[in-house]
């Protein structure tokens, strides 16, 4: 029996199913890190002092990162705007840097997160390090969950589209929603950390 | 529907997603300047208050963007604008509660008052 409403509209929403279900995911995704938000205004405001992010933090390689997801997230929708118009190989091209960008973005993840525990800044070094390691530690493994399902639309998934097209490009639109939300975050978490 | 119809709506099609295609180069170069305009004025070394305020507002201009064309919320139905009021509701409460429960200002840190303020202090 095949799931319905995975390429028609339904007549009450006008949408199909996969997407009020990746809307309603992101609805819960923005709660979830709302609330650490609200934790980050709760330990800043509650402390005698704060540090500057640029104090501690390595502004260039975060300014790097931030035009390396923005780009990202135009080769994601340049990805469904190939597949809109029926172009696979560039769809496969698009997506294959999309997921390229992301593992750049981890990478510098990465050298930022090994120098600070070279010097000794973990996560109990001070509240500023605690908030910091949680938020960036929660944006990360969202851009790692991102770049598996892509790389599966990117990959096996591709399968879907010989036999249904209409379909894989709503699954790949859905994906790209969850993509965009991520940048989306990492345009707050850069300068409420990293410059304020 | 005749073939020649299809076709123009095929074409139709295209034309809409090349429009699209543009909006999107425009956005993608708005945001790259915006992500310049942040760095530059966290140099400028403003007041908290002050920092914060520009600060969130470009990356509310930044998110509106992302939001509106990459995730097309520019002309999205009206159940998902249904769905995000309510969340966007419920954001508003969540990121309000600690301001409204801190007692000594806003970005203000108050220093701390002398221990001599509280005598049972010295007793401890």
């Amino acid at each position: 029996m095949d799931i319905p409403y995975t390429v028609e509209v339904r007549r009450d929403t006008g949408l199909n199913n996969g997407k009020i279900g990746i809307w309603l995911f992101l609805a819960s995704e923005v709660m979830l890190f709302g609330a650490l938000f609200a934790s980050y205004i709760l330990i800043r405001t509650g402390s005698p002092s704060w540090p500057r992010g640029d104090t501690l933090l390595d502004v260039p390689l975060a300014t790097f990162n931030t035009i390396v997801l923005i780009t990202s997230s135009v080769t994601m929708v340049m990805a469904w705007a190939s597949l809109m118009r029926r172009k696979f190989g560039t769809f496969r091209i698009y997506m294959g840097a999309t997921i390229l960008l992301g593992f750049v973005f981890l990478i510098v993840k990465y050298f930022e997160y090994s120098h600070h525990f070279a010097i000794g800044e973990g996560p109990s070094h001070n509240n500023f390090l605690a908030i910091y390691f949680t938020l960036t530690g929660l944006h990360m493994l969202h851009v790692f969950g991102g770049m598996v399902v892509n790389a599966y639309f990117w990959g096996p998934g591709a399968k879907l589209y010989q036999t249904n097209p209409v379909w894989f490009t709503n699954r790949v639109e859905h994906s790209g929603l969850f993509w965009h939300f991520v940048d989306l975050v990492w345009i707050f978490l850069f300068p409420t950390l990293y410059l304020l | 529907m005749s073939d020649h119809a299809a076709d123009h709506s095929t074409d139709d099609h295209a034309v809409d997603i090349d429009k699209h295609v543009k909006v999107y180069i425009t956005v993608f170069v708005t945001l790259m300047v915006l992500t310049v305009v942040t760095v530059a004025i966290s140099r400028l070394h403003l007041s908290v208050p002050v920092a914060v305020t520009i600060a969130l507002f470009v990356a509310l201009v930044k998110g509106s963007l992302v939001a509106g064309y990459f995730m097309h919320l520019v002309s999205e139905k009206r159940l998902i604008y249904a769905v995000l009021a309510l969340t966007a509701a419920f954001f508003v409460v969540l990121l309000a509660l600690p301001v409204l429960t801190h007692e000594d200002g806003f970005w203000i840190p108050q220093a701390a008052e002398p221990a001599a303020a509280h005598p049972e202090a010295e007793h401890k």
